[in-house]
């Protein structure tokens, strides 16, 4: 009996969904459950914002290669839009400030994170588990919805009077409270929006990967991007509510007038601020914010290690050299990434004791991080590789993410802190991380999932232009940084170091060269160039969604991994009949098999 | 239809037995309270103990309410993994926090404060 | 399209996709309150004696909404056992209460706020410090601080309408001090019996008769609003967030008895597996309370 019950609910549920044959756009594209068009919805629109937090960056190179002149092109549009701070078209400090901040915001939160993480992850994982969609369709899409609103109301916050927040991404308070234009409430709002989606897609997530894998796809058959995910979940869900905890104080400092991150005495424009009850401990805003930030860093970074590690296998057409040494690897990193937060904050007046607690676990997760490189590496070796542009992306990533992260280490040590803390050298480190690192995997994967998403290639062509351009330029652009920083130029001055050099003369200990501060000028004309190579990639998007060479089977790179054995495009649903797995991801060049790869589901 | 309501009888004998259970931890936490606040009435001079006194009340009672209200008592070892790894992090967070805040840097090594 | 293990436990892991779903979510929440709790330590290890205002809430009245939190949680596990015996009408009558309890418990939070809204305390320019509550016109002053005193010209919008009218600077006011500053338990050894009578003292009940206190002679005044302190408020933020789970908890279990319970008619086991995941999410509201309660009346 229960079984009829349940077969009736089945078929109206079924019936439902054939109701929807001709579904309006509305339902099909922008209010739908299907994790596929989730997944491209948060695709697009990270994409937008990547564009979008990359021309801020380009407003503030101008501005620092050419303090005071008017920025070319949109400077008009600029005044128009932003009235006073942008008089004349010349980015005023507390713009260029506001552009600081939000480029960090908009950058971590609404691009790199909702590519890597959310569009890959909701687009790829269900199809690589073997699963019809993800557990809880319904809270998916909410958790696109959260996004999006997030999203605007951190865009509306440009167009308020004063403008959005100033006080970096970071918001370290009081600086971020005490600013008295609303764009910090504004941010908070948005990162509640932000912080409530990322919570909802994760839960999601790991609830999909635990419950819905098909059978016989047992956990050391899990596609490595897969565990990447399953990891960058977690943290997301564990050290993203201690920030939201934080933003509600936060909230309550900027609204109701509290103290809970604004200590006694406070002095705000050189008057006491007798109004507030004091009381409060700034570090304490640092380490709830770093408690999260830093398991962000992985959260963009894992992501990026599980596209590679696909692209690589398949494009070497050899296994995945030690998986289960990557599959630890990448638990270890995220337990570790818990216990390093500190080592942002050397410079507050730390005990020695706890900074070495710091110092040390910082050292150690940089071994799990060198042992997912290094299989990488490894896994290279003997293949016989096909350079199409997936691969060369995931090529360049291996030395790009190498030079991040070696540059990193230094700066996990307190001493070399002294000397480097909020430098240009920091900024080259994370970029060279995030930049040719994250955003090369992004594109790699944006590369090789596009003929399953659309049916049709992207153009290789106009691939490999985009990638040389953007490979140059991205180098042109970080590796002077590294120089600056050492040299101790500071991350936050808005003219570029003009007015520090001119008050500090040729021979002051500290001072900066004319080559130093000249280096400002081809940083800009590198990110312009970087800019211009841009502009293939995204005609090639757009135009091969429509144009381009449609695929002649459902597997075109000829891989083992179960999404490719999907129709192209998936339906809702995704497979046509439920799919079983027999071995393990990776099982390509398989001697005496029949081709070069056998897929997941083959049967033995 | 009516058939698949719930369970059959061998399970409701159980139930019967965890009502039993439910309603002894019931007054175990009303017992709990009143301790907890009595213990402030009665004003135990030291401070220390009478914070370490009432968590371990409070985590008494929130044991009970995990165990039994919540089933933790035989719930899935996949639930357990993940709960022992929210514990790892909660407790890394609070702990490692508060060293953070207030183990201040050694300012006595400087010369100044050995008098030089 | 059918997702599977909807409803049935996947056989590896024993377990439905909500129930799942809903330890993730709850192992989130412990690194929320998690938080605020861990800004409870530090904000309270940095806050001298005096300015730690514990001490001013009522006692008997957190008790009692303790009893009725616990009460709660206990019905919603009853009312879980009664429907797996495939009692429907004993689940409605202890769900029910649950509902009613969940009201009642957001209600006297309600009373407890405004009772605190209406107290105040004085910091005076002599370095001397008074709490106590302040009538205007007979009726009690709301939400009042030391901008209040100094008088706000008229709020007008774009068209010059009046929003909202000009209030007048107040250089004096009707101020019933009470007894006792709650600083003086600070000052005393723990133990005497002047700190036990301070704990009494401090409501309304031992009021002083009426003053005139000059706005001249004030530095700050507050309300025991968030603003007041570093203790009210961390109070406000995690019980407000409590409170604010409290609902939320009670919409979800009103609306599984309510216009939700048609599904136990279709689907009698996904109905059950509702009941208990958003048992599951009460008793952790329950549980977090259980840790509220002494730290922040109590300690």
């Amino acid at each position: 009996m229960a079984q009829t019950a349940h077969d009736t609910h089945a078929h109206a549920a079924h019936a439902e969904h054939h109701d929807h044959g001709p579904q309006s756009f509305w339902s099909k594209y922008v209010f739908s459950t299907d994790h596929k068009i989730i997944g491209i919805q948060y695709g697009v629109t990270a994409l937008m914002f990547l564009l979008f937090g990359f021309c801020l960056m380009l407003m503030m190179r101008w501005q620092i290669a050419y303090p005071g002149k008017a920025v070319p092109v949109v400077g008009t549009l600029l005044e128009k839009l932003l009235g006073e701070p942008a008089k004349g078209g010349v980015i005023a400090p507390d713009l260029y400030n506001v552009f600081g901040a939000m480029h960090g915001t908009i950058m971590v939160f609404l691009a790199i994170v909702p590519l890597a993480f959310a569009a890959f992850g909701h687009y790829v994982v269900p199809l690589m588990i073997g699963a019809p969609d993800m557990c809880f369709p319904r809270v998916n899409m909410a958790s696109y919805q959260c996004y999006f609103l997030g999203g605007v109301i951190m865009l509306a916050s440009f167009l308020i009077p004063g403008g959005a927040a100033q006080g970096g991404w970071t918001s370290y308070s009081p600086l971020a409270t005490q600013i008295p234009t609303d764009g910090q409430t504004y941010w908070i709002l948005g990162m509640v929006f932000l912080i409530t989606s990322s919570l909802l897609g994760s839960v999601n997530f790991i609830a999909t990967i635990i419950q819905l894998r098909a059978p016989g796809m047992t956990w050391m058959r899990l596609p490595f991007f897969v565990w990447a995910m399953f990891v960058t979940a977690f943290l997301l869900v564990l050290a993203f509510p201690p920030l939201e905890a934080a933003a509600v104080m936060q909230l309550m400092d900027k609204v109701f007038g509290t103290s809970f991150f604004l200590p006694e005495g406070l002095f705000v424009g050189g008057q006491p601020a007798d109004h507030l009850s004091g009381g409060g401990s700034p570090l304490l805003w640092q380490h709830l914010f770093w408690f999260l930030a830093h398991p962000e860093v992985y959260v963009l970074i894992l992501p990026g290690f599980g596209i590679i590690a696909e692209v690589i296998a398949n494009n070497t057409r050899k296994p995945l050299y030690g998986y289960r040494a990557l599959v630890y690897s990448v638990l270890s990193i995220g337990f570790l990434s818990f216990i390093v937060w500190a080592h942002h904050m050397y410079l507050t007046g730390m005990g020695t004791k706890i900074s070495t607690f710091f110092q040390t676990t910082t050292m150690i997760i940089s071994i799990p991080s060198v042992i997912v490189l290094t299989c990488m590496f490894i896994s290279l070796w003997g293949g016989s590789i096909r350079f199409n542009v997936p691969m060369l992306f995931a090529l360049a990533f291996l030395p790009m993410f190498g030079i991040g992260g070696l540059t990193g280490l230094p700066l996990g040590l307190s001493y070399v802190v002294l000397q480097l803390h909020d430098t240009y050298y920091v900024i080259a480190h994370f970029h060279y991380i995030v930049a040719p690192g994250t955003i090369f995997a992004i594109f790699a994967g944006i590369y090789y999932w596009f003929p399953k998403a659309t049916g049709r290639m992207m153009n290789a062509t106009l691939g490999k232009i985009h990638f040389w351009g953007s490979l140059i330029f991205m180098n042109l652009i970080f590796q002077p940084m590294f120089a600056q920083g050492m040299a101790g130029m500071h991350r936050r001055m808005y003219d570029g170091a003009a007015t520090y050099s001119l008050a500090n003369g040729q021979d002051v200990i500290g001072a900066l060269s004319p080559g130093i501060i000249k280096m400002n000028i081809n940083i800009t004309h590198a990110a312009f160039g970087l800019l211009i190579f841009q502009i293939p990639f995204i005609w090639n998007f757009f135009h091969s969604i429509v144009k381009g060479k449609k695929v002649t089977g459902d597997n075109p790179w000829e891989a083992t991994t179960l999404e490719w054995q999907a129709p192209t495009p998936p339906p809702h649903g995704n497979f046509a009949e439920a799919p079983h797995v027999y071995r393990g991801p990776y099982e390509y060049s398989v001697p005496g098999a029949a081709k070069d790869y056998t897929p997941q589901n083959q049967a033995p | 239809m009516t058939d698949s309501h719930g369970h059959d009888g061998h399970d409701g004998h159980d139930v019967q037995a965890a009502v039993r259970k439910y309603l002894f931890v019931f007054g175990a936490l009303l017992v709990g309270t009143l301790l907890t606040v009595g213990m402030y009435y009665v004003h135990i001079p030291s401070v220390v103990i009478t914070i370490i006194v009432a968590l371990f009340i409070a985590s008494i009672k929130a044991s009970l309410v995990a165990c039994y209200f919540m089933h933790l008592i035989d719930e899935r070892k996949m639930i357990y993994s993940l709960l022992l790894a929210t514990a790892f992090f909660f407790a890394s967070m609070m702990v490692l926090l508060i060293w953070a805040m207030f183990d201040p840097p050694s300012l006595t090594l400087l010369p100044a404060y050995q008098g030089k | 399209m059918e997702i599977p293990y909807n409803v049935k436990s996947r056989p590896d892991t024993g377990l439905y996709n909500a129930k799942l779903g809903i330890w993730l979510f709850l192992a989130s929440e412990v690194m929320l309150f998690g938080g605020l709790f861990t800004s409870y330590v530090v904000l309270r290890v940095n806050a001298s004696a005096e300015n730690w205002p514990h001490g001013l809430l009522n006692i008997p009245i957190g008790t009692f909404n303790t009893f009725v939190l616990i009460a709660s949680s206990v019905t919603v596990v009853l009312g879980w056992a009664a429907l797996k015996m495939n009692n429907f009408a004993r689940y409605r009558k202890f769900q029910a209460i649950t509902i009613l309890c969940a009201l009642g418990f957001l209600s006297i939070k309600s009373i407890e706020y405004s009772d605190k809204f209406t107290h105040y305390e004085i910091w005076f320019k002599d370095g001397h410090r008074q709490t106590g509550h302040i009538h205007q016109d007979g009726k009690k002053a709301w939400f009042w601080n030391t901008k209040t005193l100094a008088g706000a010209p008229a709020v007008k919008d774009a068209k010059g309408n009046v929003v909202k009218p000009a209030s007048p600077p107040i250089a004096e006011f009707e101020f019933s001090p009470d007894a006792t500053h709650y600083s003086d338990a600070a000052k005393h050894t723990k133990g005497e019996p002047a700190a036990a009578e301070h704990k009494e003292s401090a409501h309304a009940s031992g009021e002083h008769a009426a003053v005139k206190v000059k706005t001249a002679d004030i530095k700050r005044l507050s309300a025991f609003v968030p603003a007041h302190s570093t203790y009210f408020a961390i109070y406000f933020t995690l019980t407000a967030l409590h409170g604010l789970h409290v609902l939320i908890g009670a919409v979800v279990i009103a609306y599984i008895w309510g216009p939700g319970a048609k599904l136990w008619k279709t689907n009698p086991e996904q109905y059950v597996n509702r009941i208990e995941v958003s048992g599951l999410f009460w008793h952790f509201v329950d549980l977090v309370w259980i840790f509220l309660f002494p730290i922040l009346y109590l300690l």
